[in-house]
This record gives C-alpha cells, sequence and structure tokens, in this order.
C-alpha cells in the first residue's frame, strides 16, 4: 500500500517512511547506517529501493563507520545521510566532533533517533547536547510531515553552512503514523570529486585551532539563520507563552489552549532575538520539550542577559518531569499556568490477576539451546554472565538468567576481561554476530592482548535480528547491485590467534554443553560460535523447512527438563501435567527432544 | 470530530494491520489522522499497542489516557490490562480468543477463565461487545482472517464514524489478492455478528 517513490500524492507513512521520502525529495545519493530502533525502519526500506531512486545505501558495521563514510561523500560534493539511534551517536561522536572543524561540501545530514522512555534502548539520554558540544547546527521534527519536510530545509542549511546538520528525531515521530503529502524530486550528483584541502580536512593541531575559530564564526551564521528560519515561528496569542519542539509540540497543540505558542524547529543555535522578543511582556513562560531541560536553561540565560524578568516553568519548577516521553496526560503538570483540556476518568485496573507478557526469545529460538548449555556446563562455578545489546538480552529472563552485566554493544565483551581479572568469578561474554563486528573484535585482541581468560560466545543467528533482520558483515551482501561474500567469523577469530574455537549448533544442545564446558576449562581466551540461523529470518526468505515435534505421554516420565533448560513458547504444560506442542508454533527444531533424558519427544514423520 | 482507537493484542495478530486499515479508511474520508506503532523490542511475544486518532483536528500521536472512544482487543488478557485506555463510556471490542503469554504456556503461570475476564470488564463498563474472531475466521476458511472479523465487527459498532463500505474497500486494498475473498468472507461474518 505505501510507495515511497510515487510522483505526487499523499499517503499514511510512518515518520521512518516519511523521512526515506524526504531524502528522495532532497536528491540525497549516499546513506550509511548501522541499525538500531526506532530509527531501523529506514535501512529496511532502502535495501529495498535506493538503487531505484539512483541512491548508494549500506549498513555499515557500526555507527562510527557509517557517520565516516557518509562524511566522505559529502566531502566530495555527494548529498549524504547517516542515521542511528541515540546509543549509536556515541560510536560514531568521535569523528562527528571533527568532522564538525573541517566541515562538508555537499549536504550532509545526521540523524539521531532518540529513544525516551527507553522503550527499546539502554538509556534515554538527551542528544540534543551533541549539537552543543559538536557546534553543528540541529533541527527537529514533530510529525511525519515535518520529518519528510525538515529533511529538504536541513540539506539547504548544510549547504550554506558547509557543515553537517543533526537531524534530531524520537520514538514518537519515527514510529508516528500520518498523512503525508509528497513533494518534487530534486536533482543531485550521484558521484563527485575530493579536492584536497589540508587546512581543511587534515586536522593536525595547527590548523584544528584555525578550524576551531571558523567552527565559532560559522556557529555565530547559523544562529542568524535561526533567526530567520521558517522553521522557528509563533502562533496565536496571549500573555502566557509556550516555548516547545518535538512531538511535545503536539501534545500542546492540542492538550492545551489560551497561551501564544513558540514552536521551534531549529534547536541549535537557538534564535535568541526571536524568543527574546517572544518573552518580552510575557506574563510567564513555559518550556515543554522531553527529557533534559535543553531548551529551557537557555531560554533562562537568554532572560538573564536581556534583562528579562519573566518567569519561566517547566522542569527546573518541577512542573513537567525530566524522566520519560511526555503524552497528552503530561499537560496535566502545568494545567495551573495554562487552559489543559480535561481529559475523561479512566476506567480502574480489572480485578483478575493478569499474567505477564514480557517479549521473550521466539519459539525456535537459537540462542534458547546456547543458553541451555552454557548454564548446563557452568553448573555451581561462580560465573559473571556478560551479555550484550541484540534478542539475546532477553536471556536475563528466567530460566535463562544469562545476562548479569548489560551496557552497551561490545561491552559485555570488554567487562568480561575486567571481571577475569578483578574477581575470581568465571567470565562469559554473550553477543550476536553483528554485534562481533560492531565492536567485539576490540576487545577480543585485547583479551588476548593482556591473557584476560574469558570465554566469548558468538551467538550468529545469521542476521541482525532484534532491529528487523538486517545483513551484516558475517552474512554477506546482496542487494542494490552490491554482492559481497560472508566474512567468517571462525576463520577471523582463529586469524587473531585465539587458540580455543569451536562452532557448535546450539540446537544439539548436548553437544554444545560439552563444548562449553571444554571452553570453561581452558586456560587462556576461548571462543565459541553457536550457529543456527534465525527462525524468522527463514521464514522471511521461505527457506524455513516446517517440521514438528510431538510428545509421547507414554514416555514422557513430567521431569520437565525441557521446560526448565529451553522453556520454549511452543511448549505447553496441560492442566493435568502432560506437556505437548502447539503446533501453531513449533518450528521442530528439536532442542526440548535433545534434552529429554526419556526420549519422550520426537518430530513428527511427515 | 474527533475518535481515537487504541488496539490491543500480542505480536503476530494483526493489531497493525488492523490500524493501516483503520487509518486509511479515515484518510480516505478526508479526516486529519494521527498514529502511533509499537516496534522493535516489545515484538518479541510482547504485548502491541497501537493507538489511532482520526479527525477535523488531530495532530497528537498518542491519546490521553482514558480517552480511547473504542478499545479493539485482540487477546482477552490484553484487552483487560488495556483498561485504563478508556473510561466508562468507551466502547470496547473484545476478542475471547487467548494467546497463551510464555509462561503460561510452561506452566509457570496461569491463564485467567475467559468468563471472569469478561465479567471483570462488565463491572467497568456497559459498553463491552464480545466475540469469538478466530472462530468466526475459521468458518470463514482461515484462522488468519480473524482481523479481518474484528475490523468488520469495529463496522458495525455502534457510533463508528467510518463506513462499512469505506472500511470493506480499503481492507480489500490492503490484502493480497488470493486472500481477498477470504477476507472480504469474514469481514462480513464479523459485521453480521454484532448486528444478531
Amino acid at each position: 500500500m505505501t510507495d515511497i517513490l510515487a510522483k505526487d500524492g499523499k499517503q499514511l507513512l510512518l515518520g521512518n517512511e516519511a523521512i526515506t521520502r524526504g531524502l528522495i525529495e532532497a536528491g540525497v545519493k549516499f546513506a550509511a547506517t548501522y541499525p538500531g530502533t526506532p530509527s531501523s525502519e529506514i535501512g529496511n526500506i532502502l535495501e529495498t529501493m535506493a538503487d531505484k531512486a539512483g541512491m548508494y545505501f549500506e549498513f555499515s558495521s557500526n555507527e562510527k563507520v557509517a557517520l565516516e563514510t557518509a562524511a566522505a561523500a559529502a566531502s566530495s560534493g555527494v548529498r549524504s545521510f547517516t542515521f542511528m539511534k541515540h546509543v549509536g551517536l556515541n560510536v560514531a561522536a568521535d569523528p562527528m566532533m571533527t568532522l564538525a572543524y573541517a566541515g562538508v561540501r555537499a549536504g550532509m545530514l545526521i540523524m539521531s533517533a532518540d529513544d525516551p522512555s527507553a522503550h527499546s534502548s539502554q538509556n534515554e539520554q538527551d542528544n540534543r547536547y551533541y549539537a552543543t558540544l559538536s557546534m553543528l547546527p540541529m533541527i527537529e521534527p514533530s510529525t511525519p510531515q515535518e520529518g519528510k519536510d525538515m529533511i529538504r530545509e536541513g540539506y539547504k542549511m548544510s549547504e550554506e553552512l558547509t557543515l553537517p546538520v543533526i537531524f534530531r528525531t524520537t520514538t514518537r515521530v519515527n514510529h508516528a503514523r500520518s498523512v503525508v503529502s509528497f513533494g518534487t524530486v530534486e536533482y543531485s550528483p550521484a558521484k563527485g570529486h575530493f579536492d584536497k584541502d589540508d587546512k581543511r580536512f587534515v586536522n593536525i593541531p595547527a590548523f584544528a585551532k584555525l578550524n576551531r575559530v571558523r567552527l565559532l564564526e560559522l556557529n555565530k551564521k547559523a544562529q542568524e539563520l535561526s533567526e530567520i528560519s521558517p522553521l522557528n515561528y509563533v502562533e496565536g496569542s496571549g500573555d502566557v507563552g509556550i516555548i516547545t519542539s518535538g512531538v511535545s509540540y503536539t501534545y500542546v497543540k492540542e492538550f492545551t489552549s489560551g497561551a501564544s505558542i513558540l514552536k521551534l524547529g531549529f534547536t541549535n543555535p537557538l534564535p535568541e532575538k526571536k524568543i527574546a522578543e517572544f518573552i518580552k511582556g510575557k506574563k510567564y513562560i513555559i518550556v515543554v520539550e522531553e527529557l533534559e531541560p535543553f531548551l529551557e536553561d537557555q531560554v533562562l540565560r537568554i532572560c538573564a542577559q536581556n534583562q528579562l524578568n519573566v518567569p519561566v516553568y517547566g522542569k527546573r519548577s518541577g512542573h513537567l518531569p525530566r524522566q520519560w516521553e511526555f503524552s497528552p496526560d503530561t499537560m496535566k503538570g502545568i494545567s495551573e499556568l495554562i487552559k489543559v483540556e480535561e481529559m475523561p476518568v479512566p476506567m480502574a485496573q480489572c480485578g483478575v490477576k493478569l499474567p505477564g507478557r514480557p517479549p521473550t526469545l521466539c519459539a525456535g529460538c537459537p540462542h534458547r539451546g546456547m543458553y541451555a548449555a552454557a548454564k548446563k556446563a557452568m553448573g555451581n562455578t561462580d560465573h559473571v554472565y556478560c551479555s550484550d545489546i541484540g534478542c539475546y538480552t532477553l536471556g536475563v529472563q528466567p530460566p535463562f538468567n544469562t545476562a548479569d552485566f548489560i551496557i552497551c554493544m561490545g561491552g559485555g565483551a570488554g567487562a568480561a576481561g575486567g571481571f577475569s581479572q578483578a574477581t575470581d568469578q568465571k567470565a562469559v561474554a554473550f553477543l550476536g554476530d553483528s554485534t562481533f563486528f560492531h565492536a567485539g573484535i576490540p576487545p577480543l585482541t585485547s583479551a588476548l592482548f593482556n591473557n584476560h581468560k574469558i570465554v566469548m560466545v558468538i551467538l550468529d543467528n545469521r542476521t541482525t535480528a532484534m532491529t528487523g533482520h538486517q545483513p551484516n558483515p558475517g552474512t554477506g551482501r546482496a542487494f542494490g547491485n552490491v554482492n559481497t561474500e560472508a566474512i567468517d567469523i571462525e576463520t577471523m577469530v582463529k586469524g587473531v590467534g585465539v587458540k580455543f574455537v569451536e562452532t557448535v549448533d546450539p540446537y544439539d544442545v548436548k553437544k554444545a554443553v560439552q563444548v562449553m564446558k571444554d571452553a570453561l576449562e581452558y586456560d587462556g581466551v576461548a571462543v565459541v560460535i553457536s550457529k543456527r540461523a534465525c527462525p524468522l529470518e527463514l521464514k522471511k526468505q521461505k527457506k524455513l523447512v516446517a517440521k514438528k515435534c510431538t510428545v509421547d505421554t507414554e514416555k514422557c516420565i513430567k521431569c520437565y527438563t525441557c521446560l526448565k533448560m529451553i522453556a520454549c513458547p511452543a511448549l505447553i504444560k496441560n492442566k493435568d501435567g502432560t506437556l505437548s506442542a502447539d503446533v501453531t508454533q513449533c518450528i521442530g527444531c528439536g532442542m526440548c527432544a535433545n534434552v529429554c533424558p526419556k526420549g519422550a519427544i520426537s518430530e513428527v514423520k511427515q | 470530530m474527533k475518535y481515537s482507537v487504541q488496539i490491543v493484542g500480542v505480536g503476530g495478530q494483526g493489531v497493525l494491520l488492523a490500524s493501516m486499515v483503520l487509518g486509511n479508511a479515515a484518510m480516505k474520508a478526508g479526516y486529519k489522522v494521527s498514529m502511533s506503532e509499537v516496534h522493535g523490542m516489545a515484538q518479541r511475544g510482547g504485548s502491541v499497542l497501537s493507538t489511532l486518532r482520526f479527525g477535523d483536528n488531530v495532530i497528537s500521536p498518542l491519546e490521553c489516557t482514558g480517552g480511547a472512544d473504542l478499545i479493539m482487543g485482540f487477546e482477552p488478557v490484553e484487552t483487560c490490562r488495556s483498561l485504563s485506555l478508556g473510561n466508562k463510556d468507551s466502547k470496547i471490542l473484545m476478542n475471547l480468543d487467548p494467546v497463551f503469554p510464555s509462561m503460561v504456556a510452561a506452566g509457570f503461570e496461569e491463564y485467567p477463565d475467559i468468563n471472569e475476564l469478561v465479567s471483570s470488564v462488565k463491572k467497568m463498563n456497559p459498553h463491552v461487545v464480545t466475540i469469538e474472531a478466530t472462530k468466526i475466521a475459521i468458518d470463514a476458511g482461515k484462522a488468519v482472517a480473524a482481523n479481518a472479523v474484528m475490523i468488520g465487527a469495529v463496522a458495525a459498532t455502534d457510533g463508528f464514524p467510518l463506513s462499512k463500505d469505506l472500511l470493506k474497500e480499503t481492507l480489500m486494498e490492503t490484502v493480497p489478492e488470493k486472500f481477498k475473498d477470504l477476507n472480504a468472507k469474514a469481514f462480513d461474518m464479523g459485521y453480521d455478528s454484532m448486528k444478531h
């Protein structure tokens, strides 16, 4: 139903679809990412159609590489786009900080998709501070339509200022859906030429010092643009002023009334004169923004510098929270300051005790087998299970409890080295194939270099599963007229000098237990590769061989080893204590059969 | 005019598809539409919520707590979990087909009695309508058409602002060619089940 490449018209688009359309309209010819929710859909769409739009697109090994490749394109005169989730920008911050000194020649946008309420993230950091830290201009859409329209505006700004522009979104913009009107497609070249200019692009100390001055001057110019930008505008009138940006604007607009609203889309540098003008003569100002008081603190400074004695309310005054995303309900916090629409009394919780439904590893997920094997092999040994960012994070839940320490991509492997040195506990690091290529290689080589006794378990499910099944260096690439071979993890790990390397099939749990035992006993760095494709990915590729398992209730002794070890959602414990396989979910992987001590579970012969 | 629907269920039940059909129908009727979806981590067998708001002047992707005009519940426990999305005047369409959470399937937690769930919702709200969407879908030809049954039932919901024909037409544009007959039949049977 959705057609991003349509000539014109209007469609009901997801924020990320609208942003992708914006890229096409702006004539962007180069895009690179590492997948991360809430930005991932853009990559999935570009994978299927970037070449049709004459655009080069890649999944890079990580966000840092994505930003660097896009920087090279824009420095050569090719409009580029790099996009990532908020924590991804931490990884890409290193090149971004100095790219700001060099600047770009064609337009470049860096999208940071923030996740207030941490719906799919490990923190809710506010990346607007990256704009002030790097002194890069920043724009923030409030709706999918603005998401599309501001992309073009962003490229205009970027080329006028010769700086990359931060395009900052949040989950409720990326994953909002509304009616979007299409515009025309702009031409821009797909190939450029890098004209050397050492003073700009080689930031050795002598040049960096001067480029810092250049950046400060461009920052001033950006501020002048911000003052006259159509993205910053006043709506309505009244002696109470609301200053807002991003999705918060939609809640202000629909659920409050009677105030004059200063809606900010160009949020770094702020239009200081415009803000001062807006504040002048107001009874008081309310700043409505999610997460940190980014605008609010600057508004307070602007008031002080302009001798404006107008009260400013928001987070510092305790009216609005700093934690979690906003919603219409959040507006109740300012109801003593402004008219807020009356909201109905919600129904109470129902009296029945409801079972929980947390996200969980899928039926037949190979991670189940490897986790079961690792636990069995570990036995009662004192240990720390370091884990990472991906589906396998769900191993934190019972019965696995195989995640004791998670901080960031690749972070578990690094931490495992530390635990092995600082404690006498056995340190195991679980990480996925995509994560291994993203940030798992430096901690592995570091562990070898420093002789840390760790076991690294690479859960190679042949895809970047959690974010929607993107390819990665371990799968090879087959889209956009580029075909590459898969990089073999085992060869690579052996190549750096790891002496203990074993690849196991996690569906053969018994074998995996033996391999894990050997790995745990090994005196040095041991790497176990648990290799088995994600069944969801196989289903998508129509390669999943349909099999089913069945439980022989005569043979079953109700020891529930299968439930305790694998806990597959396709295994049902009936009211009478017997077990059966749910045929709608079971894929016949055989992990439960493998661990059954009585051979009571078997594959149904077709 | 402003109307909001909270669609709740479990990943794989067709919550997103249903919200797309209703959203596209609202767009075709000339309304502004603003929706919000759950992606990523929350999809792995977890609860799914999709918010749909349409009307003359909607812009917020989220509805206030208690603000739903209609709760479209694809799964009984999820409907009960989501009651605070609506108020005593909200309409509730409650599918009675359970999807067992993994901890229930493994016998570590219990799934409540369906009748008990229904009566607990009825205690809070007099406008509850129950439906056995999967059963109807099987009668129509295939269990997967349960969401078409649900959309048909919504078309018959008292006060729902979009017409039956528009919803059906939009559904037909959304489903693959080979499933059109099945979905059309399921839609009609869902609609009729509400009218009897």
